[in-house]
C-alpha cells in the first residue's frame, strides 16, 4: 500500500527561484537561505520519495478571475512551468502522477471534500521554488508531483480548520492506495509577509517562530486560529501559512522533527522550513 | 446573516475579498492578458491604446499608466494580478511593493535587512506603537 512517510515546509518566494536561475545563490544575500536547506537536501537525497503532493497557491497563473477554486488537484500527465510575467523558469516539467491523483481526487471527495480536478494546467514560482530548493538544478526532477492548488489570494480562502481536516483526508486517501509508494506531503508559502499598501513589509519573526512550534507539536489547536490572527499578526499575504496545514494534517498526530530553519528576509518575507518525519 | 469582515481595522491593508474582486474584474483579466510575450510586446508599444481593449473604468486605466500601485488596489486590483504589470516592466516584487509604502527602494530594502516592518504598532487603525 501507498504510505505517506514525511512533511515538508517551505516559503515559496519568486525571488528564490530568481536567485537559482541567475546563479545568485552563493552571493552574500542569498548565501544564508539557501544554507538553511543543506541539510535537508541531503536527507531528502537519502529518503526519496515517489510521489509528493505538493501544497501551493497560484499566484494569478493558472487560474484568473475567471475561475477560482478554493481547493484544486492536478490529475494531468504533466505540468509545464508558467509565464508569470517574465517567461518561464527555466526549470524542467512537473511530471504528474494521474492514477495517484485521481484516487486522492475520489477518495476526499466521498469524505466531504469537494476538490475541482484539473486536468491541463501550469504551474507557477508557487510549486516550483519548494522544488528547486529541495532538489537544485536537476536535468528532470526526481520525483512525481501531484499539484494541489489552494485559494488563498481571493478572501475569504479556507480557513486553518479545513485545511487541517483535507490533510486528514489526504491520509486516508493515500493509505488506501494499493500500489506500494512513497509518498511525501508538502505545504508550502508563508511566512509572515505583505506584499501591498502602506504596511508591506511586515514581518513577524515572533508569531512565525510560535507556529512553527504549534505546527510541530500542537497542529489541533494551531488549526483554530482565525484568520484575521494571520492577517494582522503576519501580514496579509501571510495567510499562505493555512496551507501548511494541509501538510500537518496528512501526517501522524505526533511526528519527528528532522530540520528547522527560519530566516528573514527573503525579499519581502520570512522564510521558514521544517522537515517532519512520520513514526515508522 | 450579514457578512463578518474584520479585517477592515489593519492599518495600511486592503483585503483582497469577492467584493473587491468584482470591481476589480477587468483590470485583473488585463494584467493576466501580460502573461504572453506578445501582448507584452503591445502593451509597451502603445499602454493606452492596449487599455482601451479593456472595459476597466477611466481611474483603473490612469492608475495603471501612473503605475500607483495603492489607487489600483483600492479599486479591485490585487498584488498578484498587478505583478504582471511590474514584470513587464522588468521590475521585482521587492522593487514594485516599496513603491507602496512611501519609502525610497533603498530604504525599503534596508527595512527588510533589519528585520521588516515592526508589528507593533502597526495592528490596528489609529493604534499607536
Amino acid at each position: 500500500m501507498a504510505r505517506i512517510t514525511a512533511g515538508v515546509t517551505t516559503s515559496h518566494v519568486p525571488a528564490i527561484g530568481a536567485a537559482v536561475d541567475l546563479g545568485k545563490t552563493g552571493e552574500p544575500y542569498w548565501k544564508p537561505v539557501f544554507a538553511g536547506y543543506e541539510a535537508s537536501k541531503r536527507w531528502m537525497a537519502e529518503n526519496l520519495p515517489d510521489v509528493i503532493i505538493l501544497v501551493y497557491n497560484d499566484h494569478a497563473s493558472a487560474f484568473s478571475l475567471d475561475i477560482v477554486p478554493t481547493f484544486a488537484i492536478g490529475c494531468a500527465e504533466s505540468f509545464a512551468p508558467a509565464d508569470e510575467g517574465w517567461g518561464p523558469r527555466p526549470v524542467p516539467v512537473v511530471q504528474g502522477h494521474p492514477e495517484l491523483a485521481a484516487h486522492i481526487a475520489q477518495s476526499v471527495i466521498q469524505q466531504d471534500f469537494d476538490l475541482t480536478i484539473i486536468n491541463k494546467m501550469d504551474v507557477d514560482h508557487g510549486l516550483t521554488v519548494p522544488l528547486s530548493l529541495l532538489f537544485g538544478q536537476p536535468r528532470a526532477w526526481p520525483v512525481k508531483v501531484i499539484p494541489l492548488a489552494v485559494n488563498v489570494v481571493l478572501y475569504p480562502p479556507p480557513s486553518g480548520r479545513r485545511c487541517y481536516e483535507l490533510g486528514k483526508a489526504i491520509r486516508n486517501a493515500v493509505g488506501s492506495f494499493e500500489p506500494d509508494l512513497k509518498v511525501q506531503v508538502w505545504g508550502t508559502g508563508g511566512m509572515s509577509h505583505q506584499l501591498q499598501g502602506p504596511r508591506a513589509g511586515l514581518i513577524n519573526q515572533a508569531w512565525d517562530n510560535h507556529f512553527l512550534d504549534r505546527l510541530i507539536d500542537d497542529p489541533e489547536g494551531l488549526s483554530r486560529v482565525p484568520h484575521i490572527e494571520y492577517v494582522r499578526e503576519a501580514g496579509s499575504e501571510g495567510i499562505e501559512l493555512v496551507m501548511w496545514l494541509i501538510m500537518r494534517g496528512a501526517l501522524q498526530p505526533k511526528v519527528k522533527l528532522i530540520h528547522r530553519f527560519y530566516h528573514v528576509p527573503a525579499s519581502n518575507t520570512a522564510v521558514g522550513h521544517l522537515v517532519l518525519e512520520n513514526p515508522a | 446573516m450579514s457578512l463578518h469582515k474584520p479585517y477592515t481595522d489593519v492599518p495600511g491593508t486592503t483585503i483582497f475579498d469577492a467584493d473587491q474582486a468584482r470591481k476589480g474584474y477587468h483590470l485583473n483579466q488585463f494584467c493576466m492578458s501580460l502573461m504572453g510575450p506578445e501582448n507584452r510586446a503591445r502593451f509597451k508599444a502603445d499602454e493606452r491604446a492596449y487599455l482601451e481593449e479593456w472595459p476597466m473604468t477611466p481611474e483603473q486605466r490612469e492608475g495603471v499608466l501612473a503605475r500607483d500601485y495603492n489607487k489600483l488596489i483600492s479599486l479591485g486590483g490585487n498584488v498578484y494580478f498587478l505583478a504582471k504589470i511590474f514584470s513587464t516592466d522588468g521590475l521585482s516584487f521587492q522593487q514594485a511593493v516599496s513603491t507602496m509604502t512611501g519609502m525610497t527602494p533603498e530604504a525599503y530594502v534596508q527595512m527588510m535587512v533589519n528585520g521588516g516592518r515592526s508589528p507593533e504598532g502597526n495592528r490596528y487603525i489609529g493604534e499607536k506603537p
